[in-house]
């Protein structure tokens, strides 16, 4: 491990300060829950502190181009005969991209939630799940190895569960909470019985060794690492609200909205994701598992997106889109275009994070007309509301800027990622025709997005209003402390898709590198020369890139190429040659050369 | 320190904690028979066995401090029928800290429920040195001595009501099916005698490899025999049916006390027995395994159905007896290891939730229901919190010492290539969810049902720290259990089999071949 510098021994403070506001605000919901300022002070002041942390410790990993994730060991937490699983925490550039965006959408989350949660008699006890929401999430995506990330899985999926149940006064309500941890528990299964298989074949836990022993320990493609595989996808589908087991998301929207926005839009559900992406090695090694994955995607990605069409409730129009778009990015991960589909989870957690924020802003003025009006009407209903623009000018706005993100027109940020993910798909399909058939239903689903988005900006926005004369006079804006986290998206939502061009999130340039398909050499004459190189490529290297000089991009070699002085560290491997050949461009130079191995694209 | 124990001094050394704790009940006897009018008189007889349950787990930690062991005796001598070891000292603490934890849950729970039966705290202390006769037994007739001296207690204990018609049945039933259990027990001991001419655990593992009665039709049918007695009284499928009814008729500190340290001694002796003198006997690891997995399927299954927290707790625990034959199955050290962790964590969150539970009810906490601990967070805020840290560690969540015990227990599993195993807890463990969360659900996501719901409920202060030692323990289990894990690996890891024979007729004391057929 090289010497912590610059600011990365910061990096504890990350998850632990969320954790310290978990604390204090849970003392102070037992003791004085009316305390408002002293919450929200602590509340968001964590989340900003920690975000600040969050970006001085990735410009100092960034600043060090480490060669190999930066594993930071902090105590023995379970030491089992010759397996040893410490509480370690990881940073790589896959983390490093996570904990960017989850600190940065929490802080702005819990901002607005000052303002939206304003009058909520639970608003201590709000705050205190917030927080330990984003701690359980930040040790998700930091965590060094299976079981620690494990405790930020079943994290989540607890907060997750109080927060969805926290208005009790329905008991509706409590039914969707345990309907989410129930059919999470399902997923968990998959996830524990992966993590022994793991364990069984590889005898560690870590990532590192994991990753370094899988391509030996696991034969590609044999039964064993695809029902290991398969087992982690059902995790996924679990976490992630994928088919089959998707159902619980859209009852979870019976939560406060700002926690729809962190919980079941930005953050959580995206640990699927992450996990196939963390992963990547071991569902590289089999094909079938890989296209599983994507096929399970875009099934749900066109799926959902059917559903939203006919949604009256503004949220669960929210809700079936964030299915359909996580859909989309294990599309992006099956497909091996890893970049492209965490680039997706990106963006969508800028756009996504805004719509439902929006919609929050929507239904707190409803919500205030009715009330005022003593009306009993649904103020979620999208039949209720129209003409809304007039009332609420900054929210239509900037919910326009997120419905054109989401429907993937040009400059705004959705259409590079998913653009990226449908190419990559085709791209594969032009060997394999399954893949054009997911190619058509990403396609298919985006213009179902484009539809359903839109007509539920018309319903709410324009048009005639449908709130009711009464209630017209309440309409009104709400207070800055929500619509300053939305315009901040807004700026977001239009303008993410400019992180995937430079390197800094090993965007664009590490993508070519990385993406499997387009490495393949043409001239393979074995089998099915795409799935060999494909295969071969992360599978250490045996069969694929056999001739690659030519078809691979520049700087990554075959074994026999590798010069001695290479910086990656098992020797059979297909690896990027020393600096120099790729100096050209230094930000690339740390994604090319790097760690170029088995964490494969995200640790280079 | 080494200790002859064939001389009495060294003896009396390696008994010192039995002989304090069989000294104290003594005197707490001769206390309570002049002195059993009041509610002072309760509370008298409440320290003097609380002091004395410290003392003993002091004489333990002296044992356990200057490594005492016994010393190696020649073979003409009769070996000795009580081990010295780590495995008998953890052992012994785990009933010893479960019993002082169920005197402070009892002290205000007597006198609430207008029980005023000294006699209580004696057959506590009774039970409690036939469950540590039980964990140091190193001869089957020790053990069955133990157990008798533990269940005919226990028996007592969950009938002490006599006001309730159901705790009488639920003595009854654990009465019958304990004799019937028994009988098992003695009739497994007799063919096991039959087949190896011995009862020392020793002797009949070094007796079953010189001989090689690994096949041995009445050596397999004794621990089959075996195995049923035990399994009765850990509540293992298909040998459960008497735990939902006796569990819920008792007085709750009562079955919290019989779902923990009855069971953990239970598990202890079977350990033992199958660890010192069934190892070389393969059949018992099928066995068990089966008995794992109908025990953990079934027990979670049918606790789905249950609406009253009493039952629930009650098939939870058979659930639980499950998981802990896992780590019996899987026979290795880390097994070993994983047992004994498990068996601590599994003693904090039962008893913790039992002790809330019994706060919870009044006289019939048969009747709480788990909708009835809706809103328990607004009022009793700490209460929830404990009972939600307990419910998720029995849960297995992470953090907890449920998870992590749970997680030595699939390590182990798999290590020792019982994937199938595994899965299969993870599974149970996930239908587990399915009934303790809707506690979790109750208390903090439905309003009360109406003002004052909870206005009753009393833990009083010594059972709000046997609590809150549970809790606290719980969770720092749950993040650091580094400590713990030594203990439980040194301690596990004194119970093996016997090395077998060396040179002829050096380990083979007793009698020629008899068995064999």
């Amino acid at each position: 491990m090289p010497p912590p510098g610059f600011r990365l021994d910061l990096l504890w403070a990350v998850p632990a300060l969320p954790l310290l506001g978990f604390v204090g605000n849970g003392m102070l919901a037992l003791t004085r829950p009316k305390a408002k300022t002293a919450v929200s002070i602590i509340g968001v002041g964590v989340l900003v502190l920690s975000f600040a942390a969050a970006v001085a410790a990735v410009a100092g990993f960034v600043r060090l181009h480490p060669a190999a994730p930066l594993v930071f060991r902090y105590w023995e937490w379970m030491p089992v005969g010759d397996l040893r699983v410490d509480y370690a925490l990881e940073l790589d550039y896959l983390s490093a991209v996570m904990i960017l965006v989850v600190t940065g959408v929490s802080a702005l989350i819990h901002v607005f939630s000052v303002g939206y949660m304003g009058e909520d008699p639970g608003y201590a006890r709000y705050f205190a799940y917030l927080n330990l929401f984003v701690f359980f999430m930040l040790t998700l995506v930091l965590g060094s190895s299976f079981p620690v990330m494990f405790v930020g899985w079943e994290g989540v999926g607890l907060c997750s569960y109080l927060l969805i149940g926290f208005w009790f006064n329905e008991k509706i309500n409590a039914d969707a909470g345990l309907k989410a941890f129930v059919v999470n528990r399902i997923g968990d299964f998959g996830f524990l019985v992966a993590m022994f298989l793991i364990f069984r074949h590889t005898g560690s836990l870590d990532f590192d060794a994991v990753f370094a022993q899988a391509p030996t320990a696991f034969t590609a493609g044999d039964a064993a690492i695809t029902a290991t595989t398969l087992l982690l996808l059902l995790g996924c589908t679990g976490k992630s609200a994928q088919i089959p087991l998707y159902t619980w998301l859209p009852d979870a929207m019976q939560g406060p909205t700002p926690v729809s926005a962190l919980i079941h839009a930005a953050t959580m559900v995206t640990a699927g994701v992450y996990l196939v992406a963390r992963c990547n090695v071991l569902f590289a090694l089999s094909p079938l598992s890989s296209a599983t994955v994507a096929g399970v995607g875009a099934l749900t990605a066109l799926f959902a997106a059917t559903i939203a069409l006919k949604q009256w409730d503004i949220k669960r129009v929210l809700a079936y889109s964030t299915i359909s778009q996580l859909g989309y990015m294990f599309l992006g991960v099956g497909t091996g275009a890893y970049a492209a589909g965490l680039f997706h989870l990106v963006t969508h957690a800028f756009f996504k994070a805004l719509l439902f924020l929006g919609s929050g802003s929507v239904i707190h003025a409803m919500h205030h007309a009715y009330h005022a009006t003593h009306s009993h009407e649904d103020a979620q209903d999208l039949r209720n509301m129209g003409g809304l623009r007039h009332h609420l000018p900054w929210t239509a706005g900037l919910m326009w800027i997120a419905t054109l993100a989401i429907a993937g027109i040009p400059p705004f940020s959705g259409f590079f990622s998913k653009d990226e993910i449908l190419g990559a798909a085709f791209a594969r399909g032009t060997a394999e025709p399954i893949w054009l058939a997911y190619w058509v239903m990403g396609i298919a689903a985006a213009l179902l997005t484009a539809f359903y988005m839109t007509r539920l900006m018309l319903y709410a926005f324009h048009g005639p209003n449908r709130t009711g004369e009464a209630e017209r006079a309440h309409l009104h804006e709400a207070p800055w402390s929500m619509t300053g986290p939305l315009a901040v998206l807004g700026l977001l939502s239009f303008a993410g898709g400019v992180i995937n061009v430079p390197a800094l999130f090993g965007g664009h340039a590490f993508f070519r590198c990385s993406g499997r398909w387009r490495c393949r050499p043409e001239s393979n004459g074995r089998s099915s020369s795409l799935r060999c190189s494909w295969r071969g490529w992360a599978s250490s290297g045996r069969c694929g890139c056999s001739s690659p000089r030519r078809s691979c991009p520049r700087g990554w070699h075959p074994r026999s190429g590798a010069s001695p002085e290479s910086s990656g560290r098992s020797g059979t491997w297909t690896r990027c040659t020393t600096r120099s050949s790729c100096s050209r461009s230094s930000g690339s130079r740390a994604r090319c050369c790097g760690r170029r191995s088995m964490r494969g694209s995200w640790t280079a | 320190m080494s200790l002859d124990l064939s001389n009495y001094r060294d003896l009396a050394l390696a008994l010192l904690p039995e002989l304090v704790l069989t000294l104290a009940a003594v005197v707490l006897l001769l206390v309570v028979a002049w002195r059993h009018q009041t509610r002072a008189d309760l509370r008298v007889a409440a320290w003097v066995a609380w002091w004395g349950l410290v003392a003993a787990a002091v004489a333990v930690w002296w044992l356990w401090w200057n490594t005492a062991r016994a010393a190696v005796i020649p073979p003409p001598v009769h070996p000795p029928m009580i081990a010295v070891d780590d495995f008998r000292f953890v052992a012994d603490w785990l009933v010893l800290g479960t019993a002082a934890l169920t005197v402070f849950v009892s002290f205000d729970y007597l006198e609430r429920e207008s029980l005023l039966v000294p006699e209580y705290y004696v057959l506590l202390l009774f039970a409690t040195l036939g469950m540590m006769l039980m964990a140091g037994g190193e001869d089957l007739m020790m053990i069955f001595l133990g157990l008798e001296l533990m269940s005919v207690a226990v028996y007592v204990l969950a009938g002490i009501n006599r006001r309730s018609a159901p705790a009488a049945e639920a003595a009854l039933k654990y009465f019958l099916l304990g004799a019937f259990a028994s009988g098992f027990l003695l009739y497994g001991i007799a063919l096991a005698y039959g087949a190896t001419a011995a009862t020392n655990l020793t002797l009949i593992g070094v007796q079953v490899t010189t001989l090689g009665l690994q096949k041995s039709t009445m050596l397999l049918i004794g621990l089959g025999l075996l195995l049923v007695g035990f399994g009765f009284k850990v509540a293992a499928v298909p040998f459960h049916m008497w735990a939902p009814d006796v569990y819920d008729g008792s007085p709750t500190p009562v079955t919290g006390y019989m779902a923990t340290a009855v069971k953990a001694a239970a598990f202890a002796a079977l350990f033992r027995v199958l660890g010192e003198a069934f190892g070389a006997v393969p059949a018992w690891r099928e066995i068990v395994w089966w008995l794992a997995v109908i025990t953990m399927l079934v027990g979670n299954v049918v606790a789905l159905a249950q609406r009253t927290l009493k039952r629930m707790l009650a098939y939870s625990s058979v659930a639980h007896a499950g998981y802990v034959l896992v780590a019996v199955a899987a026979g290795t050290p880390a097994g070993a290891a994983a047992f004994v962790f498990y068996l601590v964590a599994y003693t904090f969150m039962t008893l913790a939730a039992f002790a809330l539970l019994a706060a919870k009810g009044r006289d019939g906490e048969r009747d709480v229901r788990i909708d009835d601990l809706a809103g328990l967070a607004q009022r009793r805020p700490w209460l929830a919190f404990a009972l939600a840290v307990c419910m998720l560690s029995l849960l297995g969540f992470p953090g907890t010492a449920g998870f992590i015990g749970k997680w030595y227990i699939l390590v182990a599993a798999t290590q020792s290539g019982q994937v199938p195993l595994a899965a299969i807890l993870v599974l149970a463990s996930v239908i587990s969810a399915g009934y303790y969360l809707p506690v979790i659900m109750a208390m903090y996501m439905k309003p009360e049902p109406f003002e004052q719901a909870h206005g009753g409920m009393r833990l009083g202060p010594l059972g709000s720290i046997a609590v809150a030692v549970s809790v606290a323990g719980l969770l720092f289990f749950g993040v650091r259990p580094n400590r713990l894990l030594d203990l439980a690996r040194t301690s596990g890891a004194a119970v093996r089999p016997a090395p077998a024979a060396t040179s002829g007729g050096g380990a083979r004391p007793t009698a020629p071949k008899l068995a064999g057929n």
